[in-house]
């Protein structure tokens, strides 16, 4: 193949680099209004008055918006197909704010200076009412976080409003209480994974005009195009038509922008004043007016044998979605059914649970999407009991695990439309990737050095893995869609609605396409993320471009291939079976004649036949094509402080054929960095009355180059039948296994198990302190006696 | 206020709001490569040269510029194209937002230490954050531009 399976630089990647205008911000008229939102400083309260008039008066101030002024329209932020899965339960604004950071006000202004001095001169008088903040006493909490009447879901998820439920999942196989009595051994424990923030580093913003037609166009940094455009049109009560979105480059994502935030605020700007306006978040305005990574707890149940077969699987969870419900249920379910349908051979397995309205900042997409939550209880679970029997945690993964060729009935209960068929995974390398990542990370010789390393040191070296996967776009649900036009001079245009966040799907789909083409990279021109021009694509969430939109390029691309043999046919005067093309060359096997496809697209346009080939191609996933992952962790905690230092990891992933490997070791290599900050760094804290203690970069650490080892990432030679040339996807499962992995380590160094995330020196420490203070009442009440 | 700095060479004469901070007056001039990620000083998005030395824009009251050389990667592009040649081959310029930046402190670190290790390069680029990289490939890309650096370096002290 000359492109799939080769790394060429992403096509941006030289602009971007040398700081080219080309992000939101960059591109905005400069005369905008600027735009910022009033936020509250209550977890919940009711606006009793706003007094607006002083700040109204300011020169320079064009208007202020409070919940008076704005539809009363419920929708989802979510960025989901339709019929969404989120309920709808929120306003552009309203009389109840309910959490700090909720949206209070709209300010639009000449400057950013006079918008800040308006936002100062808004007086609010609040009611403030008694929040709920944690989640286990949400449920029938004397609070309702939302009361109004207006609230709806599209689809039966068991949202209870009243009693702060806003949905319930539930998935069960099995008689699980005959597993469990059939077990040699239960093992029992509770897990918790803390809200973490995308902290992608160009916040949310967007700015949006009235174009020659008197359209609303909107230009954001989003990863769902298509959804904000039909989420938009609701909240301002305006018709499709008359919204365009588009997406420049984006810096970052990680699920952050799957959820539109930001541009309500200048489209109504602009819908209301007729002029440009634009909004660009703080970073405090993401910490406070976004959302992070929904906090679960579960409570696994893990019935085993003597040997390590494992027979049976509960996994009770709660999860957090604070104020809004978007994703709420979609998170939660995938952190059961990613999870479950790991572990093929169980008797028995149940999943069930419920997500919770209470007054924290919402829950939203974070790369893993709930799966990664799922992920630390069950893989920490499986640590654990090995640990109590003694078992090698790798072979009891061996026998356990999902393997090439096999499946579960889970599969078919979890997969829209998935009927009753077995749906095998025939492309599944998990045993193949826990075998090779065990070799590199030379898991038995580590052991053996540790246990001399350890021998009277303060600093003690400790290993554990973990494994995982995740989907590849959602069968049944996701659609993309790609065009493919010929022009003169023989380039093609690829317009796709998929939309490139940063990771360099532009370049590995214009691969695709020069690789059925048979064309150099450079004459496919890749634009993407324009409703008005691009076709539909469902958005850059659930691991979905490679997969999903890399089929529909390739359907688009060999209808291409059909059309210029059609119309060689008729430039020939012979019939498309005779006419092949090849080499950017058009040749008519008849007559012996050919002509470069250069020259054929000029003729074909200008002087004959006078067309322009163009063709749409289309992609649903059917079935799902999950990738997977094994992750190996070496950490050395040093015993007096609980610091925790990562000095290994490797993560072998089957991620199938990787389109450009570089691109997708980097998917690993960034994953598994974020994970790390998962499992050691990274809590969005809260204090008791709701206020975020952690709202800036200077009390959100993220990881910095020193706190991340020299990562080790190889690629299974994997192929899924049903991908772009075998490609599974990757941006994803990539984080999964990164926390079970680091805590496991922990307990092999120090005997210290960490249930609740992250790893925190404080916790560390403390845990050790506690374990310490055991023994010792341990050895004092033996003596005693 | 007004105030007077050498930008990128030539001398800008500005007027701004005593309140300014330095990041939104480059930015106004048309500096767009620096660019905003954390409004503290924490994540290195905005760093250019101040004087020679490495600073962060989004920190720094512009009205402090006054009588000050800055070098924004908009005074440095044929340097930032050979240090980007050598990010985009391993594919970890990713959403570039974090590159402008990240090349600056590269060029302080080259005019530092002319072959440094692999520790010199996390520590002088450690005040650079990137959420997609995970560093382990940007440090192979460092590392390669280093060496061919040093190598040519070499190679010419050698002829002369």
């Amino acid at each position: 193949m000359k492109h799939v399976l080769n790394s060429p630089p992403k096509k941006d990647g030289m602009q971007l680099v040398q700081g080219y205008p080309v992000y939101t911000d960059d591109i905005a008229p400069k005369n905008a209004l600027i735009v910022k939102v009033l936020r509250s400083p209550h977890a919940f309260a009711r606006i009793k008055t706003i007094k607006t008039d002083t700040a109204k008066k300011i020169p320079g101030v064009v208007c202020v918006l409070t919940w008076k002024d704005v539809p009363r329209v419920p929708y989802t932020r979510a960025g989901q197909c339709y019929p969404e899965l989120s309920a709808y339960d929120k306003f552009i604004l309203d009389e109840y704010v309910r959490h700090v950071g909720d949206d209070v006000a709209i300010v639009a202004a000449k400057d950013e200076a006079t918008a800040d001095k308006a936002l100062r001169l808004l007086k609010v008088d609040y009611e403030i009412l008694n929040p709920v903040l944690d989640m286990e006493n949400a449920i029938d909490h004397e609070t309702v976080v939302h009361p109004e009447p207006e609230l709806f879901t599209h689809i039966n998820v068991g949202c209870e409003p009243k009693r702060n439920i806003a949905c319930e999942v539930g998935i069960e196989l099995g008689n699980l209480d005959e597993a469990l009595a059939n077990s040699d051994y239960v093992f029992k424990a509770r897990y918790n994974t803390q809200a973490q923030a995308q902290a992608m580093l160009e916040s949310q913003r967007s700015y949006s005009y009235l174009d020659q037609n008197g359209r609303l166009t909107v230009v954001s940094s989003t990863q769902i195009p298509y959804h904000t455009r039909r989420i938009l049109a609701r909240a301002l009560e305006l018709p499709r038509h008359q919204i365009r979105v588009m997406k420049p480059r984006i810096g970052g994502g990680f699920g952050s922008k799957q959820t539109a935030h930001s541009e309500f605020y200048p489209a109504l700007v602009t819908h209301l004043t007729g002029k440009p306006a634009k909004i660009v978040y703080s970073r405090k305005d993401v910490f406070r007016g976004t959302t992070s990574r929904h906090k679960m707890r579960f409570d696994i149940t893990l019935g085993m044998d003597n040997e390590g077969m494992i027979k049976a699987i509960q996994m009770d969870g709660l999860s957090d979605t604070g104020a809004y419900g978007e994703h709420a249920q979609t998170t939660f379910g995938a952190a059961g059914k990613k999870v479950l349908t790991l572990y093929n051979k169980v008797k028995a397995c149940k999943f069930h649970g419920r997500v919770v309205y209470s007054n924290n900042v919402p829950g939203g997409a974070l790369r893993g999407f709930g799966v990664t939550q799922g992920t630390f209880a069950l893989e920490s679970a499986i640590n654990e009991a090995c640990r109590t029997l003694n078992l090698d945690p790798i072979e009891v993964r061996r026998m356990n695990m999902i393997k090439k060729g096999e499946t579960t009935p889970l599969i078919n209960m979890t997969t829209k439309g998935a009927g009753d068929e077995p749906i095998n995974m025939d492309s599944c390398l998990l045993e193949n990737c826990v075998a090779s990542g065990m070799e590199l990370f030379d898991w038995d010789a580590k052991k053996k050095k540790h246990e001399s390393l350890n021998q009277d040191s303060h600093l003690k070296y400790g290993v554990g893995m973990a494994i995982a996967q995740q989907g590849s776009g959602l069968p049944n649900i996701d659609m993309a869609s790609a065009t493919i036009r010929l022009n003169d001079d023989g380039f093609f245009t690829l317009l796709t609605g998929s939309t490139d966040i940063g990771t360099g799907s532009d370049t590995a789909m214009a691969q695709i396409a020069a690789e059925l083409l048979d064309v150099p990279l450079e004459k496919v021109i890749v634009h993407a993320s324009d409703t008005d021009t691009t076709p539909y694509d469902s958005g850059a969430y659930a691991s979905s471009t490679t997969y999903t939109t890399g089929n529909a390029v390739i359907d688009a691309a060999n209808k291409m291939v059909t059309a210029i043999r059609e119309t060689g046919a008729k430039f020939f005067n012979s019939s498309p079976e005779n006419i092949l093309y090849k080499d950017e060359t058009i040749s008519c096997e008849s007559s012996g004649e050919s002509i470069d496809l250069a020259s054929f697209s000029n003729k074909i346009m200008y002087n004959m036949i006078h067309t322009q080939l163009s063709v749409t191609g289309s992609f649903v996933p059917k079935k799902t094509a999950p990738p997977y992952m094994a992750g190996f962790a070496e950490v050395c905690v040093n015993t007096r402080t609980g610091e925790t230092k990562v000095t290994d990891f490797v993560g072998v992933v089957d991620c199938g054929t990787p389109i450009n490997p570089n691109l997708a070791r980097i998917q690993a290599e960034g994953g598994i960095s974020q994970g790390i900050g998962m499992a050691l760094i990274e809590d969005v804290q809260v204090s008791d009355n709701g206020t975020l203690q952690t709202d800036t970069f200077m009390t959100y650490k993220i990881p910095a180059r020193r706190d991340v080892p020299n990562i080790r990432v190889a690629l299974a030679k994997g192929y899924d039948e049903t991908g772009p040339f075998g490609a599974k996807s990757i941006g994803e499962v990539v984080i999964n296994t990164v926390a079970p992995a680091i805590t496991d380590a922990i307990e092999n160094a120090i005997g210290v198990r960490i249930r609740s995330l992250p790893a925190t020196p404080e916790k560390v420490l403390l845990a050790s302190l506690e374990g310490v203070r055991v023994a010792e009442e341990n050895i004092e009440t033996s003596s005693s006696c | 206020m007004k105030i007077k700095f050498k930008l990128n060479g030539q001398a800008v004469e500005t007027d701004i709001r005593p309140d300014a901070f330095l990041i939104d007056v480059l930015r106004d001039l048309d500096c767009l490569g620096v660019k905003k990620g954390c409004d503290t000083g924490t994540c290195g998005a905005c760093t250019i040269h101040v004087d020679g030395k490495p600073a962060l824009a989004c920190v720094q009251l512009a009205a402090k510029a006054d009588g000050q050389e800055i070098l924004t990667i908009e005074g440095v592009r044929d340097q930032a194209k050979e240090i980007g040649r050598y990010l985009v081959a391993e594919g970890v310029e990713q959403c570039g937002y974090c590159s402008p930046g990240t090349i600056m402190s590269i060029l302080y670190l080259e005019e530092q230490i002319a072959n440094p290790s692999d520790e010199e390069i996390l520590y002088y680029l450690n005040g650079n954050l990137c959420r997609c990289s995970g560093y382990t490939g940007q440090l192979r890309a460092i590392r390669a531009y280093m060496d061919s650096k040093y190598k040519e370096v070499n190679k010419n002290e050698t002829c002369a």
